[in-house]
């Protein structure tokens, strides 16, 4: 089962086993500008993602 | 990944200070550093009164709660602009800033710009066709709003959220056509110009945006996560996304992209003279506030002209 990545109503596909920097990178999210949470839970960058789990992703450019 | 302090499983890893720190850690660690920067700039002491620009956004809001935090006197104003952009914008940021003023029982200015001038910002851009987008018109309003906030509550500072992020992306955006007297006035602190405006201070300057989000999810502060819907495709934006690009491949290049920049300044690699712009102010004759005009402010001449452009 892939991993998801869940930003706003978006939601991307990766494979288990990557870090959370390597699955951005993966879908061409900029890892300096999301931050992830696991269960609530804010992970870093160089976690590594499991199998069916849910990643939720936060933008965090804002400019204007 | 663990916390450098006390090996517990770390929840933020900032590559430029090659620093990983635990959730307790971090929310110590962030307002400490800001206090040292606060003073390193001389921005205010705790005697100020600081006047906190909040927009309901997460910098903002997590300064306002980091000067708290660390016990300066610090009001907070939120200027309501009237934006909807199908998501109730203004709405939703007026909610969360009374809210987080409200649990703690901060003092907060409103000022809406459609109550106290008839229009929202996005009719008067459509009544003068001011720049190509409302941001022009948003600018001046707000300039103007914070201005007279502080002269009349008798606040000596304006702090605004503005992180490292912005900063570079301004940075890079005038260095890219060598605009001299922007460089020139660009800094952690505008010092006042005029009699009854306040000193201008940047006290997130030095810290990224993505470090600036994480204190706010961290400490649980409500902001609002929708961008303005006028920002969508801004210059600024790409600036961010350029300069993450460099970051990337580069840990700290942003940091010190935008240090070397006030190095350089305080080297006096940029001189005053630079700026083409710098003439002497006038008080305006309708509002009392500076301005280069030698008759009414650029603000007053904006709401007469919406005002009789019926």
């Amino acid at each position: 089962m892939p991993v998801i990545l869940i930003l706003r109503d978006k939601e991307y596909e990766v494979k288990p086993g990557m870090t959370l920097r390597h699955s951005l990178l993966k879908v061409n999210l900029q890892p300096e500008a999301h931050l992830a949470t696991r269960d609530g839970q804010m992970i870093t960058e160089e976690e590594i993602l499991w199998e069916g789990e849910k990643i939720r992703l936060i933008a965090v450019i804002s400019g204007g | 990944m663990k916390c450098r302090k006390c090996r517990d499983k770390a929840v933020i890893n900032m590559r430029q200070h090659r620093l990983a720190l635990c959730k307790e850690h971090y929310l110590d660690w962030l307002p400490e550093q800001i206090e040292k920067f606060i003073k390193k700039y001389s921005m205010f002491t705790p005697h100020d009164r600081i006047l906190v620009a909040v927009s309901g956004g997460k910098d903002s809001l997590a300064l306002w709660d980091i000067l708290i935090r660390l016990g300066y006197q610090a009001d907070g104003l939120y200027i309501g602009l009237g934006i909807e952009g199908g998501i109730g914008y203004s709405e939703q940021s007026q909610l969360h800033t009374e809210q987080f003023a409200d649990q703690r029982g901060l003092n907060l200015h409103v000022e809406s710009i459609p109550q106290n001038y008839g229009l929202s910002i996005p009719e008067m851009f459509k009544r003068t066709l001011r720049g190509n987008k409302p941001c022009s018109v948003c600018g001046l309003t707000k300039r103007h709003v914070m201005n007279r906030v502080a002269r009349d509550g008798g606040y000596n500072v304006l702090a605004t959220g503005h992180n490292l992020d912005d900063e570079a992306a301004v940075l890079f955006g005038n260095t890219l056509q060598w605009l001299s007297g922007y460089l020139v006035r660009q800094g952690p602190v505008l010092e006042a110009s005029h009699p009854g405006l306040a000193r201008k201070v940047k006290p997130l300057c030095r810290f990224y945006e993505r470090d600036m989000a994480a204190y706010a999810l961290l400490r649980g502060i409500e902001y609002v996560y929708d961008e303005c819907p006028y920002a969508v495709g801004a210059k600024s934006i790409y600036y961010k996304e350029v300069l993450n690009k460099l970051e990337a491949d580069r840990p700290g290049a942003k940091l010190t992209f935008y240090l070397s920049f006030l190095k350089a300044k305080q080297k006096g690699l940029f001189a005053p003279d630079a700026d083409t712009n710098k003439v002497d102010l006038h008080t305006c004759p309708t509002c009392g506030q500076p301005t280069t005009a030698p008759i009414d402010c650029a603000f007053c001449r904006l709401t007469a002209a919406v005002s009789t452009s019926d």
